[in-house]
């Protein structure tokens, strides 16, 4: 049972997903559904995490029994689809199941009122079956499969309010971005296969060389997936699709923009992890990539005045935190005594950062979808005194600000002080860039508290009370993930996070499939 | 000269087409010609992957019925297969981006991606 986990982790959504629109008049049914589904999911995920931590990688092989497969001719090479399950693998897939249930859970009184709801779950589902395969997978061309998935489905959720023409407009930009990523992305698996004959990640990344193909490959591959995680100079998409994307989804779909982040980290890594040499400037690109990142989408969110805009905003200034610190690790890659001495920490804050901003990040577009909800407004103009009348939502929303902003006792400020620590040694500039960003950060935050919570109180919204109670446990428990992982930093980071940065970093086990090949 | 040209054809195709795609994508401002760039993308996509799958002087993989030199000379059927999976999710993107496409028409009156601007800032 155990070790079909990888398959059934794919498996189970992809059935709930249709089955779904099956439960199309009952009701409630359909939430209900999902909430089962992804429950189950995130039971399975963290046996996966489990199982990978304690007995080292997890290859399942589909249509065999063992990867020692060979043709019938005898020729020695993997031909079959590959799942490989590292601790950064299993990292991501509990991030994406957990995100999943607590996204269903939200949405179940979030979108009551909306029609098509069982398309709507289905719609999550298979989303949530895209992450887990981009994740999951060991072979190239299968990630661009479940890259499509997660990009069709991503993008029919965010116009999904489709009696409003910015739903379809922010969900057209998304798609396009999406579609020509991914086709690059084939592109490049093209190249690849060409040369080298093979489609399973860790053995074409013993045969690579660094020849010029294989260099317009990894531009194209990195390119692709830096316009999908939302990185500078391509994220105007980011704040489209967030803004119309349900309040529900976003988690989700915060979890499907990282998984083009791990995407981008397996090809920096694994893929071309031996030629770590070469790396190194791309380390350096990726670093430039983060500060611009983070730098640019703090300045665009202060002018906003659309409370999820701004918070969309954010999310790319976040997403280049993670790409300085993991960009510091790859940029020192060929550097034993650098990368033991800064390198790993730096990429244990990038990948602690992940979960931590998707935590916060759902946390805070969630209590932006709960001011809608009662107000039916986004613009933070016309809110005002909301702060007595939802006392749950107000609290949620301090604390995702502290943790956004980098304050102590939340989650933000154990990630951002490893990056900060770290990046100022690489170069001093970007550590300055990244709490600048911080500072500013808070700024807006408080510019959102001001004019949304405190204030005199609207007449409009005399009657208001706060939102129900799905909506309220779902942002609790964010609430509370967010001052746990405040305050136990070096649980988390001992169980979950550096064994990530080990499994990026440890490439001969990645390439001989844990030991068994 | 002429058979250099002529080996590798499929491929300057190939190129033809991804700038060509690419130059719908980037400056046509309707947005079903958009949509078909990105179908004229994919199908340079899907063409260079046809083209990666034959390998002069090797045999189809047919594995019943295949003569006896054919055995260990025989390409692999990944890039046909690789073809046939993108080909059907590039009709679904098609389909969806053209939902898409309709029902902005429906709010908008226009499918001017200049005049498609209510989200900005």
């Amino acid at each position: 049972m155990i070790e079909h986990l990888p398959a059934l982790m794919i498996a189970v959504p992809l059935f709930g997903a249709f089955v779904a629109p099956l439960l199309k008049k009952k009701g409630s049914a359909p939430a209900v559904w999902a909430m089962i589904i992804t429950g189950v999911t995130l039971g399975m995920a963290l046996l996966l995490v489990r199982e990978v931590l304690a007995q080292g990688m997890m290859v399942y092989v589909f249509g065999a029994d063992s990867p020692h497969l060979v043709l019938p001719s005898g020729y020695r090479v993997p031909i079959r689809i590959i799942f490989e399950v590292d601790a950064i693998g299993a990292f991501m897939a509990l991030s994406a199941t957990l995100m999943s249930f607590i996204g269903a859970m939200y949405s179940y009184s979030h979108v009551r009122n909306e029609t098509g709801l069982e398309k709507y779950y289905a719609l999550l589902l298979l989303l949530e079956v895209g992450i887990l395969g981009m994740v999951l997978t060991g072979d190239l061309f299968n990630l661009f499969v479940f890259l499509e998935i997660a990009g069709i489905a991503g993008s029919a959720l965010v116009g999904f309010r489709n009696y409003r023409g910015e739903a379809s407009e922010a969900g057209i930009k998304y798609l396009i971005v999406s579609a020509v990523a991914s086709l690059m992305v084939l592109f490049s698996i093209g190249l690849l296969y060409g040369q080298y004959g093979n489609l399973n990640i860790a053995y074409l990344s013993t045969q690579i060389g660094f020849n010029t193909v294989d260099i317009i490959a990894l531009g194209i591959l990195f390119t692709s997936f830096a316009m999908k995680c939302g990185s500078v100079p391509t994220h105007h998409w980011v704040p489209d699709a967030y803004t119309e994307v349900p309040s529900g989804i976003n988690p989700t779909l915060l979890v499907a923009t990282y998984a083009s982040l791990y995407a981008l980290f397996r090809v920096s890594f694994s893929l071309f992890g031996k030629v770590s040499s070469g790396m190194s400037s791309v380390g350096w690109i990726m670093c430039v990539l983060g500060v611009l990142t983070m730098f640019i989408g703090v300045t665009m969110a202060l002018v906003q005045k659309d409370v999820k805009r701004l918070m969309s905003y954010h999310a790319i200034s976040q997403t280049g935190y993670m790409l300085l610190g993991v960009g510091v690790g790859l940029a020192v890659l060929n550097d034993p005594a650098k990368l033991a001495a800064f390198g790993r920490d730096a990429m244990a804050g990038g990948i602690f950062h992940i979960i931590n901003h998707i935590i916060y990040k759902s946390l805070l577009l969630m209590t932006a979808g709960a001011l809608f909800y009662v107000t039916g407004t986004r613009n933070l103009n016309e809110m005002g005194g909301l702060a007595r009348k939802m006392p749950y939502t107000t609290i949620a929303f301090i604390v995702g600000a502290a943790a956004i902003s980098g304050i102590p006792p939340f989650n933000g400020f154990a990630s951002k002080f490893l990056i900060y620590e770290t990046s100022y040694q690489l170069s001093p500039i970007f550590a300055i860039f990244a709490m600048v960003t911080s500072v500013l950060t808070l700024a807006s935050f408080v510019k959102v508290f001001a004019s949304a919570f405190l204030g005199p109180p609207v007449k409009k919204y005399e009657e208001v009370t706060e939102v129900p109670r799905s909506m309220v446990v779902a942002m609790l428990i964010l609430a509370a993930l967010c001052l746990l992982f405040g305050l136990f930093p070096n649980v988390v980071l001992d169980k979950l996070v550096y064994p990530a940065v080990d499994a990026l970093l440890k490439l001969g086990s990645y390439q001989t499939w844990g030991g068994i090949l | 000269m002429n058979n250099v040209i002529l080996v590798n054809l499929p491929f300057i195709v190939v190129a033809l087409l991804l700038a060509v795609g690419f130059y719908t994508i980037g400056f046509k401002r309707n947005l079903i010609k958009v949509v078909i760039g990105i179908e004229i993308l994919e199908g340079a996509v899907n063409l260079f992957l046809i083209a990666l799958g034959y390998v002069k002087g090797a045999y189809a993989p047919i594995y019943t019925m295949a003569p006896k030199e054919a055995v260990n000379n025989m390409v692999l059927p990944t890039p046909q297969a690789l073809t046939l999976t993108s080909i059907v999710i590039g009709v679904a993107v098609s389909a969806l981006m053209l939902a898409f496409a309709v029902n902005i028409y429906e709010h908008y009156g226009t499918l001017d991606v200049t005049k498609i601007r209510r989200l900005k800032g």
